[in-house]
Formats: structure tokens, C-alpha cells, sequence
């Protein structure tokens, strides 16, 4: 409270009642005032500054220095990518390499293969025609005896004299016509 | 002295200088309450700037976060407002600052001294400003100084009236730069007082107290752009002296 403080000072005080002009006082509030700011002066020039400065300085750097790291760090990572991505590029093309190759190598086995069955195929069928012309064959043969021997038998049957050659000719020239 | 009934209030008495241990004269040397609230403050920025940056650490404490912006925000005033040749006295800007902010906030506690509403204190700090503003500025620049009151991108008529006009503000300088300071701080802790008197009565000490508060956070606020006023002033004054005349 203020009246508390009242008492003790009251002689100092004037009767203006500002102490602010109290002139007498003055010296002692200058001196002191002096004295406080070279301490703080000396605390900041010789203590605090430096140490603030060195420490912002050196923050700083640190930041610096990481961020060049990390700069580093992420030129590597797409370095890697990218290396990443031409192995990805270079594999694909030699699978493709690869997969032409290997239907290059079926499409020729196929090719033998279907030229040794084409071969086959048509040797068979030969074979087969050259039987069915022989069996062709036999079968006139046959018929042409049958048609003798029948002939022949009609003939003696129908009382005749069987005079071969001539049934031969007469037949031929049957199966002929 | 506002006097109602048998009400006394004495708003003024907190800013008597007194001895400390004594009821004797103040003389230059004497330990008085202005010595104690001068030493706190510079206690107080001791522990802030000095131990409170003891551990260097790069990721900071709160406490040397706290050094740390105050210095980066007066080093960054200094080179904005008085250009890169000032920094070489940031600092005694920062001496400057740490000392007022220090004082004024300090002076809020209840009971307390406040050193920076009396005009003893913040003329020395403006004439110090003023001094050595205006030496600097004659030692960097010689005669040249004097051409900042030549406006030389007026009309030749006008010149002359123009630079009576720049020195008188110039010599106002000071005047205004301490007036400014203390008178903020008398005013701002005088109506404190004033309604600390007027809560004793019971009629109207809620009011008062709660009037009490708001004011005490508005002086809080004074108090540090008190400080900051002042130092971008020297900043200013500074700029006169040190800087280049295109910036």
C-alpha cells in the first residue's frame, strides 16, 4: 500500500511531490545507473554474445552441412533409380532377346519336324498307292482268271470243246471293251 | 495527491529514491533502492543471457531459446533499420535493450522500484544515444555529418527553413527519447497506484480491482514496447550516423 512506504522516506521527499525532479537524488541514480550498464556491457561483450553467436554460427552449419547431406543422399537415390531402371530396361530387352531367340530355335525345330513328317507323310502315301495299284492289279488279275476259268467252265458245261487260247482272247478282248 | 474523505493516496511515493540501510542523505555513492532494482535487472539478464546459454546446446533450452531470439531480433534490427555498418555496435543496442526491457518488467513487480520511470535514468541513456550518435557521425563522416540537414532534393528557397526545422528536431531528439520512456512508465504505474488506493474501499474495490488488472496487462505491454521504442529509435539515430545517405 502506498501509505506504507510513506513514512520513512518523507524528509528526502520535496514538496513538489515528483521525485522524479528531486535533483539531489540524481548523482546517486546516475552513478549507479553507470556502473549497472557496464556490467551488462561487460556481461554480453565478454560472455553472452560470443557464446549466442558461436552457438547461431554453428547451428548454422550443422543445418548446412545436413541439408548438403541430405542433398548428397537424394543425388545417390536417384542415381539408383535410375541405374535401377536401366537394369529393369536392359533385362526386359534381353528377355525379349531371349524369347525371339527361342521362338527363332521352335519355329526352326518345327519347321524339320513338319518338313521329316511332310517327307514321311508323302512317303506313305506313296507306299500306300503303290499297294492299292498292286492290289488293283491282283484284283484284274483275279477277275481276268475268274473270268477265264469261268469262261472256260461254261464252255465245257455247255458241251464244247475248251480250246484255251481262244477263251483267253475271247476274255481279253471282253475285259478290254 | 488525491485526497477523498479520509482517503490518502500517495501515487507518486513509490518513486522515492532511499537509502537502503539507512534514513541518512543520498549521496552519488550511497546504496539505495534505485542500486538494488539497477542490480536485479542486471542479475536478471545475467541469468537469462549467461546461464541460461550455459549448455551451448545446438538444439536449445527454453531459456537459451529465449537469449537466442532476443539477440537475433535486436541483430536483425540493427541491420534493417541502421544498415550492415551498424552492426559493429549492436552490442550496445542490445545493452541498451536488455537494460529497459529488463527494468520495466522488473518495475511490475508488486512493491517494486522501477529505475526506468525516473528521468534521471532514461536522459542518460538518450544523451548517451544522442553523444554518441552525433560523435560517430562526425567522426565517420566529418563535415559531410552536417549535409543531413541540408534537404537537398528541396527547393533551394526552402533549404534554409528546412534545415532549422531538421536541427531543432534534431536537438529534440533526446528530449523526446527520454520523456517518451519515463513519462510511459510514471504514468502507467501512478494510475496503478491510484486504484490500488481506491481498492481499500469496499464499495468500489471490485471495480478497482478489477481496473487494476487490466491496466497491469496493458503497463506490461507498455513495458516491453517501451523498450522496443527505444531501441529502434537508436537503430534510427544510429542510421543517421552510420549509414549510407541511398540506404
Amino acid at each position: 500500500m502506498a501509505t506504507d512506504a510513506h513514512g520513512a522516506a518523507q524528509g528526502a521527499q520535496q514538496a513538489g511531490g515528483m521525485p522524479q525532479l528531486d535533483f539531489s537524488t540524481w548523482p546517486n541514480q546516475i552513478f549507479w545507473l553507470l556502473v549497472a550498464l557496464v556490467l551488462i556491457h561487460q556481461l554480453l561483450t565478454r560472455v553472452a554474445l560470443p557464446r549466442i553467436g558461436a552457438v547461431l554460427a554453428e547451428r548454422k552449419g550443422t543445418i548446412t552441412n545436413n541439408l548438403a547431406a541430405a542433398e548428397e543422399l537424394k543425388q545417390k537415390a536417384k542415381e539408383a533409380e535410375a541405374a535401377y531402371i536401366q537394369a529393369l530396361a536392359d533385362a526386359r530387352a534381353e528377355s525379349a532377346k531371349i524369347v525371339a531367340q527361342a521362338k527363332a530355335d521352335i519355329q526352326a525345330d518345327l519347321d524339320i519336324a513338319t518338313a521329316t513328317a511332310d517327307a514321311e507323310i508323302s512317303a506313305r502315301a506313296a507306299e500306300s498307292e503303290r499297294r492299292i495299284a498292286e492290289i488293283r492289279a491282283s484284283a484284274l488279275e483275279s477277275v481276268t482268271e475268274v473270268a477265264k476259268d469261268t469262261a472256260k467252265e461254261l464252255v465245257a458245261a455247255l458241251g464244247g470243246k475248251v480250246d484255251a487260247r481262244s477263251v483267253t482272247a475271247a476274255v481279253n478282248a471282253r475285259l478290254k471293251g | 495527491m488525491a485526497e477523498t474523505g479520509g482517503l490518502q493516496i500517495h501515487p507518486m511515493d513509490q518513486f522515492i529514491v532511499k537509502p537502503l540501510f539507512n534514513d541518512g542523505a543520498v549521496h552519488w555513492y550511497t546504496p539505495t533502492n534505485v542500486t538494488l532494482w539497477l542490480l536485479l535487472a542486471v542479475l536478471a539478464i545475467g541469468a537469462l543471457m549467461v546461464l541460461g546459454t550455459r549448455r551451448r546446446a545446438i538444439v536449445p533450452t527454453r531459456s537459451q531459446s529465449v537469449a537466442e531470439l532476443i539477440y537475433g531480433f535486436i541483430h536483425d534490427m540493427v541491420e534493417d533499420v541502421a544498415g550492415h555498418e551498424g552492426v559493429k555496435y549492436f552490442p550496445y543496442v542490445l545493452t541498451l535493450f536488455l537494460f529497459i526491457l529488463f527494468a520495466n518488467v522488473l518495475g511490475l513487480i508488486p512493491m517494486s522500484f522501477t529505475t526506468t520511470s525516473h528521468v534521471a535514468v532514461t536522459v542518460v541513456l538518450a544523451l548517451a544515444v544522442f553523444l554518441g550518435v552525433t560523435l560517430l557521425g562526425f567522426a565517420r563522416k566529418g563535415v559531410g555529418f552536417l549535409g543531413m540537414f541540408w534537404v537537398s532534393s528541396a527547393p533551394l528557397a526552402l533549404r534554409p527553413v528546412l534545415a532549422l526545422i531538421e536541427i531543432i528536431s534534431y536537438f529534440v531528439r533526446p528530449v523526446s527519447h527520454s520523456i517518451r520512456l519515463a513519462g510511459n512508465l510514471m504514468a502507467g504505474h501512478a494510475v496503478l497506484k491510484v486504484f490500488a488506493g481506491f481498492a481499500s474501499v469496499a464499495l468500489v474495490s471490485p471495480v478497482a480491482i478489477g481496473a487494476m488488472t487490466a491496466i497491469y496487462a496493458l503497463e506490461l505491454l507498455v513495458a516491453v514496447i517501451q523498450a522496443y521504442v527505444f531501441t529502434i529509435l537508436t537503430c534510427v539515430y544510429l542510421k543517421d550516423a552510420v549509414g549510407d545517405a541511398h540506404h
